[in-house]
């Protein structure tokens, strides 16, 4: 890292967080015992019954469930397949994650209209029920460890542009995703930021969404997850199950390779 | 939609690449592809256009260097940091500290230039997202180094004085534009990308200076 002097010298006389460990008080203290207390309940559990009624009820034009849904294991497996997700699926010829493949099933079984539901924000309609069969499929997983294949040319492309997307600087602050989880222990206020351009280990990162958030009450998927950082990165909007986001999970997913999976978590 | 097709027309001709070879295609046509892909998946939402993607030469070499893992090398560095240099505009009548009051509340607010901000929204500055600045929020990231007792360890007793002017000039450039001091800071160039206006960063330059500043007891 290139640095001009008077950034040395302040590197020098403050040694990462120096101020703050020393001062690592009450309020820090009070802050981690809400996180833990957090550990208690998750309202994930409702959104996961939700999930699961959805998946057997026959729902849209056709009249049909989606329990003939292909998430990657063959029709109608739901255990297991979260943490091989996402992967390249030979029907539609693309790389899928989880929504994106739900996606897929909801269209083609049930006949609903994709391209509506993609475009409907987050937190409304059709999304809403997304968001609870996401939170049900990641929990048929949960404790796994996360094996997404890299066997396919495809896989293997969309790691190299998750990987691109992932370091790529843009908007007014010039920020990338990299921007904050390009490096071990740092924090963007007292929020724990991980590393992800490598293995950030067991249930973090990757392996912690789709999750709760206490601050906002709100459930979120992966998809949701992605849009909101692109958001506060002063990026435009990604499209829901765009190539893009998908690329990203790829990239994401192969780095915590073996790390279990904690979803549905609960954060802040 | 089509330029969903092209895209993954485009995809297809790349894993056949893959396909036909041991490796994964070159590094340019990957990059290719990426472009590609930005264009098909983001789109103008609120006040944000995807044409802020387009963006400009120094964050072109800087992510490049972060994909390879090897930093600029040195003439590169340089040579961008020259560019940004010279994009530094010096504060209308030579004003370069305001009041440190309203630099705390710049400097603690990280609002404005996201989609579900207005065009109204007044932008915040982030500095507590990324750095420890007054002692007494104990809220800070670790992102960049502490800026706590800025000025005065770098002896700044009168920020008017001709001693300082070295220092006051330097945290103004690099405000203005840290891309200037430092190719590929992480840092966001406040002035030269319009997130701040001189006002603005005077008045965080006068946090980090003034004597009188909680940052310099």
């Amino acid at each position: 890292m290139r640095m001009t002097k008077p950034l040395v010298v302040a590197a020098l006389l403050f040694p990462v967080g120096g101020g703050a460990w020393a001062q690592k008080n009450a309020a820090v203290q009070s802050i981690e015992e809400y996180r833990a207390m957090l550990q208690d309940g998750n309202p994930a559990d409702l959104f996961e019954a939700k999930g699961e009624g959805l998946w057997t009820q026959k729902r849209g034009p056709k009249n049909a469930s989606l329990e003939k849904c292909d998430l990657g294991k063959g029709p109608g497996v739901y255990k297991g397949v979260f943490v091989e997700l996402p992967k390249y699926f030979a029907d539609t010829g693309r790389v899928q994650d989880l929504e994106s493949r739900l996606l897929t099933c909801m269209e083609t079984l049930q006949g609903l209209d994709a391209a509506a539901i993609a475009k409907t924000p987050f937190g409304r309609g059709e999304q809403n029920n997304m968001t609870a069969l996401a939170t049900w499929i990641a929990a048929e997983s949960k404790g796994m460890k996360f094996n997404l294949p890299q066997s396919h040319a495809q896989e293997k492309v969309f790691y190299q542009v998750g990987k691109r997307l992932f370091f790529q600087r843009g908007g007014p602050h010039d920020f990338s995703c990299a921007s904050c989880h390009g490096e071990d222990d740092k924090r963007i206020r007292l929020q724990d930021l991980p590393n992800l351009t490598k293995n950030p280990g067991d249930g973090v990162g990757f392996a912690a969404w789709p999750a709760y958030r206490v601050s906002n009450g709100q459930m979120w998927g992966m998809q949701q997850r992605l849009n909101d950082c692109y958001r506060q990165q002063r990026f435009p909007y990604p499209g829901f199950g765009s190539d893009a986001t998908i690329a990203l999970g790829v990239y994401l997913g192969v780095n915590s390779q073996g790390s279990a999976s904690a979803a549905p978590a609960i954060k802040r | 939609m089509k330029k969903h097709h092209k895209v993954a027309l485009s995809i297809l001709t790349m894993a056949a690449l893959v396909a036909g070879c041991a490796s994964v295609p070159g590094s340019a046509d990957l990059d290719k592809l990426t472009n590609d892909i930005v264009k098909a998946s983001f789109r103008d939402e609120g006040i944000v256009k995807a044409s802020v993607l387009d963006t400009d030469e120094t964050n072109r070499v800087c992510s490049a260097a972060d994909v390879s893992g090897k930093p600029l090398d040195d003439e590169t560095a340089k040579r961008i940091e020259a560019i940004n240099l010279q994009t530094v505009k010096a504060p209308p009548g030579g004003k370069y500290l305001g009041d440190w009051k309203e630099g705390e509340k710049i400097a603690q607010s990280g609002r404005g230039l996201t989609y579900t901000d207005d065009a109204k929204t007044v932008n915040g500055g982030n500095c507590y997202n990324c750095h420890q600045i007054d002692k007494k929020e104990i809220s800070f990231g670790t992102i960049g180094p502490s800026l706590y007792n800025y000025g005065k360890i770098r002896g700044v007793a009168n920020p008017a004085s001709p001693e300082a002017k070295p220092i006051v000039e330097y945290t103004w450039g690099k405000i203005w534009n840290s891309k200037a001091y430092n190719a590929c800071s992480n840092m966001p160039r406040a002035g030269h990308m319009g997130i701040l206006n001189a006002a603005q960063i005077a008045d965080v330059m006068a946090l980090l200076l003034d004597p009188k500043s909680p940052v310099n007891q």
